[in-house]
């Protein structure tokens, strides 16, 4: 019997990856928490794992700015927040105490997933190295 | 890795608030700065920010921009003082239309953006060192 590191591992790999990106979504807010008409934008992770899972997603590579650009995405994953707080004029909707709380979260959340991994692998190596 | 994008993406935010704190250094520095006539007399300098996009993913957001800066169209202040050493003619002198209060907010402002920024490049770093001695225990 072989041991399978896909099998071991889970849904882990998949989930750091979404979450970088999620990380790196939130950081663009944060950036652009004073840009005039900018809108936050946020990871749907649940649609985004499931495209992972199933990796359904691919796009054609474009070697011209003026190609078109195809992808066989079944849903986006990345989509505008539904706003909550008032327009304050400049048509900006981050609300930065909420990307921020997000931010901590997810970079919680990855770190969380790094232990699972951590605890996975240390499993594998005590059944590689047996007791001694 | 989307990670070290992170530390770009922060980049760009400490850029541009920086220069926003920048300018309201200087705005606040000349709010007083008279002048003898209406085209040498300092106006208000705003930055103006957009949002970057990734060139070769155009879905990707890359961070924020600094577009250029704008000088205040706001009508300056004419006060009437013949005594000044900088009158004109006239006994006129100009002062700049500097808003002490509004760039003291915007001040706040930019130092809390900053912070935030700050912020993401800390936790993003904290991420990627102990995702590089994923399982090294």
């Amino acid at each position: 019997m072989a041991i399978s590191f896909e099998k071991a591992f889970g849904l882990h790999p998949e989930g750091m990856l979404l979450r970088e990106k999620r990380s790196a979504i939130l950081a663009d807010n944060i950036a652009n928490a004073d840009t005039p008409g900018y809108k936050a934008k946020d990871l749907d992770f649940a649609t985004a794992l499931t495209n992972a899972q199933s990796r359904q997603s691919s796009s054609i590579s474009r070697t011209h700015e003026k190609h078109f650009q195809i992808s066989t995405d079944m849903q986006q994953e990345v989509k505008f927040r539904n706003v909550e707080q008032t327009d304050t004029g400049d048509g900006n909707s981050v609300d930065i105490h909420r990307e921020r709380n997000a931010f901590s979260q997810n970079s919680m959340e990855y770190q969380a997933s790094l232990n699972f991994l951590n605890s996975k692998i240390s499993g594998l190596k005590k059944a590689v190295g047996g007791q001694s | 890795m989307s990670l070290y994008r992170v530390f770009d993406i922060a980049g760009t935010g400490l850029t541009a608030q920086a220069l926003r704190l920048n300018t309201t250094a200087s705005n606040i520095a000349n709010a007083n700065t008279v002048s003898s006539s209406i085209d040498q007399t300092y106006r208000g300098r705003h930055p103006v920010f957009a949002a970057e996009f990734d060139r070769a993913k155009e879905e990707q957001g890359a961070g924020v921009k600094v577009l250029g800066i704008v000088e205040s169209d706001a009508p300056l202040t004419t006060e009437y003082n013949p005594s000044h050493p900088l009158a004109d003619e006239k006994g006129f002198i100009y002062k700049p239309n500097v808003n002490v209060m509004e760039e003291m907010a915007n001040m706040i402002s930019a130092s809390r953006s900053y912070d935030a920024n700050v912020q993401v490049a800390d936790a993003a770093k904290q991420m990627l060192s102990r995702t590089l001695t994923l399982g090294q225990r």
